[in-house]
C-alpha cells in the first residue's frame, strides 16, 4: 500500500433512510486492476459516483490522485475516465463526432483530437466503424467505443461500471483482455465493478466483495478464499451412480474419517470438506462401502464459491 | 492599418480550445437546427409570417392613408400589426406559436440525455453541472433569437424594397424591442419546459405536462376568470363608476397572470405607438389628450410591468430548474 491512487476513508452515503454505502475504507494502488464485486444494489455505483464527486458522501472522504473528490470534482474528472453502465452516445452523430465532442470538452486541441481519435479507435479495434453513426453500433461495439472514449482523454485512472453487462461470452473475454492489455501497456489503474465473478476473476489483481454497502473482504483471490474458508480449504464432491442411502449412518461414517470437517449429502452427491487433501482415502472408503463411484471432483475455490459461501454464512443478507 | 486583419481574424475563427461551455452550446445549436421538430416549427412560423406579411402588404395602402389613425405614419409597424381577412397579426400568432416553440426546444433537454445514458457520460467529463443546464438554455435562446431577428430583418428589407419608405429610428427600436420581448416570451416557455424535463423522467410526460400548462393558459384560464367574475361580481348597474373601474382592473390583473396576456399587452403597446394605457381610462384622464403616438420610451414605460413580469417568471423557472438539477441524484 505504498502508493495509493484511490483512497476511500469511512465513506458513507444515505439515500433517504437507506444506507447505500456504509463506512467504506479502501485503497487502490497505482497500476492495479481492482474488481469491485457485489450483487445488484450493493452500492457499487454509488461508491464510484462518490469517487468522481458526482454524488456527495454523507460522511467520510474520497481522495483520488491526491485530490478530494467531493471538494474538487473537476480536477478529479480531468484525471479519471469513467464509463457508466449502459453508457450512451449521441445517436445522431458518428463515432468520430462523439469522440471529438468529448475531446473538446476536455480541452484537447482540435488537430490533436482527430489524431487521437484514430489512434484510440485502432486500439479498441473499431477503426473500420469510425464514420458510422453510433445508432448502428451493437452493444459490444458501444462498450468498445466507451473505452475509446476514456482513452482519448489519456486518464490516469479508468473506472468501468459493469463493463461486461450485455456482451456475449466471447465478446466479454476479448473486452477484458483488451482492458488488461491497455492497463499493462499504459500503466493505468483500473477499477471495475461487476456482479459477474468469472469475468472479473480473469483479469483482476485484487478484488473486494461488496454487499449492502459494506466491503466484506478484499485481497487477491487466494487470500480471499483463505479468509472466508478458514481451515477447511479443501472440498471434495463424490458422485455415485445410485442414490445415496437415506439416514445418517453413512454421513456419520464419513465424518469419522480423520481430517473430515463437514459433510453434506444430497441425491447422488456428497460434498465433503476437509482440512487436508484426503481424496484418495475418501475414494477408498466409498469403494469399501460398496458404492459405485462415478465421479470425484476436488473443488477449487473460484469467486463463485467465495460468493456462495458468503451468502451461506449470512442467509439474512441474501433476501435483502 | 496592420491591426485590422488580426482583429477580423479573431472575430471569425474559433479559439484553439474553446471552453466546455462553448463546446456544449455549439453542439446544442447544431442539434437544434438539424432536428425535425425545429425545422417543423420554423416552417410553421415562416408560413404564418409570410401569410401575415402578405395580408398586411395588400392592405398597406389603405392603412397608411388613414389620417384619423395617429399611427399611420409608421409603415413598418403597420406591416407587423395589420390584420385582415381573418388572418391575425404576426404577434398574435407568436403569442400562441411561441410557447409551442419553447416547449419543442426544451421538453426533452435533460431527460432524453438521461434516458440515453449520455448525461452520465457528460457529467463524468470535467464540466460543471450547471454549465450543462445553462448551455441548453442559452443554445435554444440563441436559435430562437436568430430566427426572430432574421424574420424581422427580412420583413424590414422586403418592406423597404416594396414601399420605398425610409424607416424612422423609433420604428426600428420598437421592432427590435418587440423581438426581444418575443425571445423572452419563448424563453419563459423554454425554461418551463426544461424544468419539466428535469422533473420528469419520460420525455412524453414532460411534453404533455408543458402542453397542458400552455393549453390551460391559452384556452381555459380566460374562461375560468370570466366565469368566476360573472359569478362573484355584483350587477354593475348598482355600482358607482369608481367601483366598476376597480373591478375591471381586478379582472385585468387576474388575466395578466397568463404569460400570453403579458406578451400580447407588451407586443401590442410596442407595435402600436398610440396605445396609452392597457387598462380602462376614465373620462377625466382622457380629457385634453391629443390622439398622438407616444414616444418609444413612454411606450416602454407602459409595458415595463409586463416585461418585468415575463423576465421574472422566466427567471423563477430557470432558478427552480437549477435547484432541481443541482440537487438531483443522477442515478435516480
Amino acid at each position: 500500500m505504498e502508493n495509493p491512487i484511490i483512497q476511500l476513508e469511512g465513506l458513507t452515503k444515505y439515500y433517504g433512510k437507506v444506507k447505500a454505502v456504509d463506512n467504506l475504507h479502501l485503497s487502490i494502488n497505482k497500476g492495479e486492476i481492482f474488481g469491485l464485486l457485489g450483487p445488484n444494489g450493493a452500492g457499487k455505483t454509488t461508491t464510484i459516483l462518490m469517487m468522481l464527486g458526482l454524488s456527495d458522501p454523507n460522511a467520510g472522504q474520497a481522495t483520488v490522485c491526491g485530490i478530494n473528490a467531493t471538494r474538487n470534482p473537476i480536477a478529479v474528472k480531468r484525471k479519471v475516465g469513467y464509463m457508466p453502465d449502459n453508457a450512451g452516445f449521441y445517436d445522431n452523430l458518428t463515432a468520430l463526432e462523439n469522440l471529438q465532442y468529448i475531446g473538446r470538452l476536455n480541452g484537447i486541441g482540435e488537430k490533436e483530437i482527430e489524431a487521437r481519435a484514430h489512434q484510440t479507435m485502432e486500439m479498441v479495434g473499431l477503426s473500420d466503424a469510425l464514420h458510422k453513426k453510433t445508432s448502428a453500433y451493437s452493444r459490444g461495439m458501444k462498450q468498445r467505443l466507451g473505452l475509446a472514449d476514456l482513452l482519448i482523454r489519456e486518464p490516469e485512472v479508468m473506472i468501468l461500471d459493469e463493463p461486461t453487462l450485455g456482451i456475449d461470452p466471447s465478446g466479454i473475454r476479448d473486452f477484458l483482455e483488451l482492458i488488461h492489455r491497455l492497463s499493462r501497456q499504459q500503466g493505468l489503474t483500473v477499477l471495475l465493478s461487476s456482479h459477474h465473478l468469472h469475468h472479473v476473476q480473469q483479469i483482476c489483481d485484487r478484488v473486494g466483495i461488496f454487499v449492502e454497502g459494506k466491503l466484506l473482504v478484499q485481497g487477491d483471490i487466494n487470500t480471499l478464499s483463505g479468509e472466508l474458508f478458514g481451515k477447511e480449504s479443501f472440498e471434495v464432491a463424490v458422485t455415485v451412480r445410485e442414490a445415496l442411502p437415506a439416514g445418517d449412518g453413512l454421513k456419520a461414517a464419513v465424518q469419522a474419517i480423520p481430517g473430515v470437517i463437514g459433510v453434506q449429502a444430497s441425491g447422488h452427491t456428497m460434498d465433503i470438506s476437509c482440512s487436508s487433501d484426503i481424496t484418495p482415502d475418501l475414494v477408498r472408503f466409498f469403494v469399501r462401502q460398496g458404492l459405485n463411484v462415478t465421479g470425484v471432483q476436488r473443488k477449487e475455490y473460484g469467486l463463485d464459491e467465495i460468493y456462495q459461501r458468503f451468502f451461506e454464512n449470512n442467509p439474512k443478507k441474501v433476501s435483502a | 492599418m496592420p491591426s485590422m486583419p488580426v482583429f477580423i481574424d479573431k472575430l471569425f475563427s474559433a479559439p484553439e480550445s474553446p471552453t466546455p461551455f462553448r463546446t456544449m452550446v455549439r453542439k446544442e445549436v447544431g442539434d437544434h437546427i438539424r432536428s425535425w421538430r425545429f425545422i417543423t416549427m420554423l416552417l410553421l412560423i415562416v408560413l404564418t409570417f409570410i401569410g401575415s406579411m402578405y395580408i398586411s402588404l395588400s392592405n398597406i395602402r389603405k392603412v397608411v392613408t388613414e389620417i384619423n389613425d395617429p399611427d399611420h405614419v409608421y409603415v413598418y409597424l403597420k406591416l407587423l400589426t395589420t390584420a385582415g381577412n381573418g388572418m391575425p397579426a404576426f404577434h398574435i400568432f407568436i403569442s400562441f406559436l411561441g410557447p409551442l416553440l419553447g416547449i419543442a426546444l426544451g421538453f426533452d433537454a435533460i431527460n432524453s440525455e438521461q434516458n440515453s445514458g449520455t448525461l452520465m457520460r457528460l457529467l463524468a467529463q470535467p464540466v460543471y453541472r450547471d454549465n450543462i443546464l445553462l448551455a441548453k438554455f442559452y443554445a435554444a435562446l440563441l436559435v430562437v433569437s436568430t430566427m426572430f431577428l432574421s424574420l424581422v430583418l427580412l420583413m424590414i428589407g422586403g418592406g423597404l424594397l416594396i414601399t420605398g419608405v425610409s424607416m424612422e429610428a423609433a420604428e426600428l427600436l420598437r421592432i427590435l424591442a418587440f423581438v426581444v420581448i418575443s425571445v423572452v416570451y419563448v424563453g419563459f416557455w423554454l425554461s418551463l419546459a426544461i424544468c419539466l424535463s428535469v422533473r420528469f423522467r419520460h420525455a412524453a410526460t414532460s411534453a404533455l405536462t408543458a402542453i397542458g400548462i400552455w393549453l390551460f393558459f391559452t384556452v381555459f384560464y380566460q374562461l375560468i376568470v370570466n366565469m368566476l367574475m360573472a359569478a362573484i361580481l355584483p350587477d354593475p348597474a348598482y355600482l358607482d363608476p369608481a367601483q366598476v373601474n376597480a373591478f375591471n382592473n381586478l379582472i385585468l390583473s387576474l388575466l395578466r397572470v397568463a404569460p400570453s396576456q403579458l406578451y400580447t399587452d407588451a407586443a401590442t403597446t410596442l407595435l402600436m405607438p398610440s396605445i396609452r394605457s392597457l387598462g380602462p381610462l376614465s373620462m377625466e384622464q382622457m380629457a385634453g389628450a391629443i390622439p398622438a403616438p407616444l414616444s418609444f420610451g413612454n411606450s416602454l414605460m407602459i409595458v415595463w410591468p409586463q416585461v418585468t413580469g415575463l423576465i421574472a417568471a422566466t427567471l423563477v423557472f430557470f432558478a427552480l430548474t437549477y435547484y432541481l438539477f443541482m440537487r438531483k441524484e443522477i442515478r435516480h
